[in-house]
């Protein structure tokens, strides 16, 4: 028993000795991103460059944009990164945010089976969800309020299609995965392209370049109208240094050399194609 | 299959290289559980044994709610964790939340009544005169308290290893309040959780294997400890 007792000690002594590893807590901020941004391991590279560049570490929490913006409105988040420009439209239009600057784009692109049963080959993104619905093909939606499913919806809206059981299906989880049940079942689904390229599932792609597909970044900065504990300074920080040369430069080469093509395209300055 | 070959020898490349982020993460896992455990085991040890040895009312209901509490979900203690140390929630100025703190703070709720369900049924496995005899023999109440741990060991070491088990492996919880935050928050599961979304399965089945490795590891030092 004592032997116990002292081998146990010994292990939480050494488990809980060392320091927390990790920067201090005043100078960290939160991000909250969509999962694109992480999965495509994009993060990883900006980060440690804005971690040198201002001193201010970061704690980025991936979820969906809807849950994002949430975050934003609660004044859980000092900044967000996200992609769902209706959602963010309205979200600024409530007043707490600060600052909301474009930051870059890529594209979705629709994905089906290579035998693609519907016909929805080269066609408009229109055309191609009322074929797939005329079809009845399985199509496979995140179903998560992720700036993803945000597009999905209103391009069927779009389409004038109201999708249903039993073949438009909701996974209510991530891109990735969602790519991976679309491929299990042979389904169509939606996706970004990033997400498309760094984990092709077997799905071909079916439809791109329509001018409902483009997919804009903005940096949204919340204030301390959303909450006492924001951080306003670490947003600004945040807002103008991914807004600025080097991360924008990082952003056009992220990818370049692993895919053929860049990721995403950085667009800090450019007109808002969403509007101002 | 080649998925999960990959997966192994990965996983042996990983440990075996030194990569220091697997090592970092692997260490995080271990403090986050052991300390959740430890945090369990104060809290429940002295909860089971009051339930096991006592008599006072509601003793039966408590015993019930920590039987429940076994199967407390991971993913609803970690909503409640995290909404309690929000920016906007009572102990939002401690600014906890996406700290290992905050999963240790998580995994002791879940662990918890593991630990007080088994610890009151391992005491009360033992003969209910026991306690009576010792203190017979001139014990006092603290010395026959400790004879009765003794006698009780292995069942002890046993609700250990349930809470420390329900905690190395769990991902709800500590996804939502660590945030599985590259280098301060992931731990194991949810970096493998993330490898898979990022469609590395093999990374993500090396991840697996490096936990089974470190939750046998430390059962291993536990037991031999334990049957001395």
């Amino acid at each position: 028993m004592r032997a116990a007792i002292v081998a146990i000690v010994l292990l939480v002594l050494a488990a809980c000795g060392s320091p927390a590893a990790g920067p201090s807590a005043e100078r960290s901020l939160v991000l909250a991103t969509t999962t694109s941004t992480q999965d495509s391991g994009l993060l990883d590279d900006l980060l440690p460059a804005f971690t040198a560049a201002t001193g201010w570490a970061v704690k980025p929490v991936a979820v969906g944009s809807g849950q994002a913006i949430e975050m934003g409105r609660r004044g859980e988040a000092d900044v967000l990164l996200v992609h769902s420009p209706a959602a963010e439209e309205d979200y600024v239009a409530e007043g707490t945010a600060g600052r909301r600057l474009l930051v870059m784009h890529n594209d979705f692109v629709l994905l089906g089976p290579e035998a693609d049963p519907a016909g929805v080959r080269g066609a408009t993104v229109s055309e191609a969800m009322r074929r797939i619905a005329a079809a009845g093909a399985v199509f496979v939606s995140r179903g998560d309020d992720s700036g993803t499913h945000a597009r999905e919806k209103s391009l069927w809206e779009k389409a004038g299609v109201a999708p249903g059981a039993p073949w438009y299906q909701e996974t209510g989880q991530g891109m990735g995965a969602t790519l991976r049940v679309a491929a299990e079942k042979a389904g169509y689904t939606l996706s970004d392209r990033s997400t498309y390229l760094t984990q092709p599932g077997g799905l071909a792609l079916l439809v791109e370049g329509d001018p409902g597909l483009f997919n804009v970044y903005h940096v949204i900065e919340v204030t301390k109208r959303a909450g006492e504990r924001v951080q306003p300074e670490a947003a600004a920080a945040f807002a103008d240094w991914i807004t600025g040369p080097d991360a924008q430069r990082r952003i056009g080469e992220f990818g370049r050399e692993e895919y053929g093509q860049p990721l995403f395209v950085p667009d800090a300055g450019e007109p808002d194609p969403t509007g101002p | 299959m080649d998925v999960l070959l990959d997966g192994v020898a990965q996983a042996f490349s990983l440990l075996f290289s030194g990569d220091a982020e697997t090592w970092a993460i692997t260490l995080l896992t271990l403090r986050v559980s052991l300390g959740a455990t430890l945090v369990a085991a104060l809290v429940g040890v002295p909860l089971g044994a009051a339930i096991a040895l006592g008599s006072f009312p509601g003793r039966r209901v408590l015993l019930a709610a920590a039987n429940t509490g076994m199967g407390l979900p991971p993913v609803v203690v970690g909503l409640v964790v995290t909404v309690l140390l929000w920016r906007s929630g009572p102990l939002g100025g401690l600014g906890l939340l996406y700290t290992p703190t905050a999963m240790v703070i998580a995994q002791a709720v879940i662990a918890t009544p593991v630990v007080v369900a088994l610890v009151a049924a391992a005491l009360q496995q033992v003969d209910p005169e026991f306690l009576v005899q010792m203190q017979g023999l001139g014990a006092t109440r603290v010395r026959a308290l400790l004879a009765l741990g003794a006698e009780a060991r292995l069942p002890l070491l046993a609700a250990a290893m349930a809470a420390f088990g329900a905690v190395v492996s769990e991902v709800g919880a500590a996804q939502m309040v660590g945030g599985n935050i590259a280098g301060q928050t992931r731990v194991l599961t949810t970096a493998a959780v993330l490898a898979t979304s990022r469609g590395e399965f093999g990374l993500a089945i090396a991840f697996g294997l490096v936990l089974l490795l470190l939750a046998f590891a430390v059962n291993l030092v536990v037991t031999l400890a334990g049957q001395r």
